[in-house]
């Protein structure tokens, strides 16, 4: 047993090395001048320290305006999928309507739907109104995924139905009870749901490929993405490691802080819990 | 009995996500299946309705077929690895209490950065003169290993890079049904005198099959949908290797300008991938009862 704890833990720091090695060597690259990255970049420890790359992306470049971008894309689907989601999962549990279990059935079928799949037709949709290259094209499709409502229902349904009921009889609205009452003892849940949404949205990559061609309208995904496969990025490695390092530092300090809930977001999005 | 609760509240609630539910998720749907049955043009003549023209011609397409085949692949190879490697770092982690959340972290962290810093990062690692992989080829003395451009190599390189962006996903999944196992369950057996492998064998597998599955289908649906890494590291090549089946929709579609075979494709994709997410919901159902 003694033997098997320490193979173990021996294991797991192995693996936990080599897990964080392609990461640490990111930075690495971010902080020494291009030139040294021309003659050798597989050095673990920066051979001269520089942090030039990092301020090059404030001076130069759509960078900054990417970053822009991806901030309120995902924060606009972020917060209005908090908002439609648990509404609609407040009232498939607590309020009773006719056709409840059958609109309940109807927006979970789009569980089944891969998003992947709609990108011509949504493509399409938003041609009609000629609404490509917008923030509003980048985040509605996002909202659309019924998946909030499903993680919202299953924790309502956790919630005693005597606690709306004693707030209506005390003659609170419908609205007061959910958003006095109800929303402020959901918040581990739609802390959940709001981690799972931001990443899923500042990930996106396929839509924004095909919804916004300008170069301004790009986000931090797609933008990145734009940078790499031309051999001219291998003179400026550096400065390309420095864009790689600010792309994914909002989501790796949000992680830090929130892996708890990002943990339980997709268990229960996932059916696991 | 509650009384019903009155009609504006109600609509209030959820028109918002129904709206947009309807616009963005439901009615694409349709419009998929309506447009594959046109030809429908961008560059010229516009739309016109052939029938089945279009998925008679996909059963012919060879490259849709090689696209489909270099997804399959991707699937095949990539969810026992991710499935399997899931499994075993969530157990490494269940039995090692102390630092549980310390590795967890490390090891699932990848799983937040986006499918472009995990090419450019992978795109230099696979580099044979500057990337880390190089180093070791060199220093083993072995000749330079060109991994993405090797028509052989590209796509065992580009799974490995997703199984290190993606392993923690599952990770976590098979963790939180390692914890819900009753420990008395491992106790009691301990003193009945079953060994390790009897425990692993008798209480955790049996324990853990729901879960498995889970994790399985939701892979295989993940990993259908493959495209990203493949487009941005090899742009499908070199010459077709890893030409994926969304990325043929997508040239079809963005690059000939032929929306209707690339709905055709795409409805193809969601039909396949459909009878895999109701495998996954005939799971659940089936638990239930």
């Amino acid at each position: 047993m003694r033997v098997s704890k320490h193979l173990t833990v021996v294991l797991l720091i192995v693996l936990s090395v080599l897990f964080a090695l392609p990461l640490y060597w990111m930075l690495v690259m971010s902080l020494t001048p291009n030139d040294l990255l021309k003659l050798s970049s597989t050095a673990l420890w920066p051979q001269a320290f520089t942090v030039d790359n990092f301020l090059g992306v404030f001076r130069a470049g759509l960078m900054m305006r990417w970053f822009i971008n991806s901030i309120i894309v995902t924060a606009a689907a972020t917060l209005l999928t908090l908002l439609f989601h648990s509404m609609a999962g407040y009232a498939f549990t607590k309020m009773r309507f006719w056709g409840k279990r059958f609109l309940f059935s109807f927006s979970i079928a789009g569980l089944m739907v891969p998003k992947e799949a709609l990108f011509i037709p949504l493509f399409l949709l938003f041609s009609n109104f000629s609404a490509h290259n917008t923030y509003l094209a980048l985040y509605l499709p996002r909202v659309a995924a019924p998946l909030g409502v499903f993680i919202m229902v299953q924790f309502f349904r956790g919630i005693p139905d005597s606690i709306s009921e004693a707030a209506e009889i005390d003659g609170a609205s419908e609205y007061r009870t959910f958003f006095q009452i109800i929303l402020p003892i959901s918040l581990p849940a739609m802390t959940s749901l709001g981690i799972f949404t931001f990443v899923l949205t500042w990930n996106d990559y396929l839509w924004p490929l095909v919804s916004a061609t300008r170069k301004e309208m790009f986000t931090l995904t797609t933008g990145l993405a734009s940078m790499q496969g031309n051999f001219a990025q291998a003179t400026e490695l550096g400065s390309l490691m420095a864009r790689g390092v600010i792309a994914s530092l909002p989501l790796l300090i949000l992680f830090l802080l929130f892996q708890k809930n990002l943990i339980r977001g997709i268990s229960i999005s996932s059916g696991g819990k | 009995m509650k009384s019903r609760s009155s009609v504006m509240p109600v609509v209030v609630f959820i028109a918002p996500f129904m709206t947009i539910y309807l616009v963005f998720q439901m009615y694409p749907l349709v419009q998929a299946v309506l447009s594959s049955l046109f030809s429908w043009d961008l560059l010229t003549s516009g739309r016109e309705f052939i029938g089945i023209q279009n998925y008679l011609r996909m059963f012919g397409d060879s490259i849709f077929w090689h696209s489909f085949k270099n997804t399959l692949l991707f699937v095949l190879y990539s969810t026992p690895l991710l499935v399997l490697l899931g499994l075993f770092f969530a157990m490494l982690l269940n039995h090692s209490s102390k630092y549980i959340s310390v590795f967890r972290t490390v090891l699932f962290a990848p799983y937040v950065l986006s499918v472009s810093v995990t090419t450019l990062i992978w795109g230099f690692m696979y580099n044979p003169q500057k990337g880390l992989l190089g180093v070791l080829v060199k220093t083993l003395g072995r000749d330079p290993v060109y991994w993405l451009t090797d028509p052989s190599l590209a796509m065992p390189a580009i799974i490995y890079a997703t199984v290190w962006w993606t392993v923690g996903f599952n990770l976590v999944l098979f963790l939180a049904g390692l914890q819900d196992i009753d420990r008395a369950m491992y106790e009691a057996a301990m003193l009945d005198g079953a060994n390790s492998i009897q425990r692993f064998l008798h209480i955790t597998v049996p324990s853990l099959s729901r879960t498995f599955m889970l994790v399985t289908v939701l892979q295989i649906i993940a990993s259908f949908q493959i495209f990203g890494q493949v487009y941005i590291l090899t742009r499908g090549g070199p010459g077709g290797t890893t030409r994926v089946l969304i990325q043929y929709i997508y040239e079809t579609g963005f690059r000939d300008y032929q929306l209707g075979y690339a709905s055709t494709m795409a409805v193809f994709l969601f039909v396949v991938m459909f009878i895999i997410s109701f495998l996954q919901f005939a799971l659940f159902s089936g638990e239930k009862t």
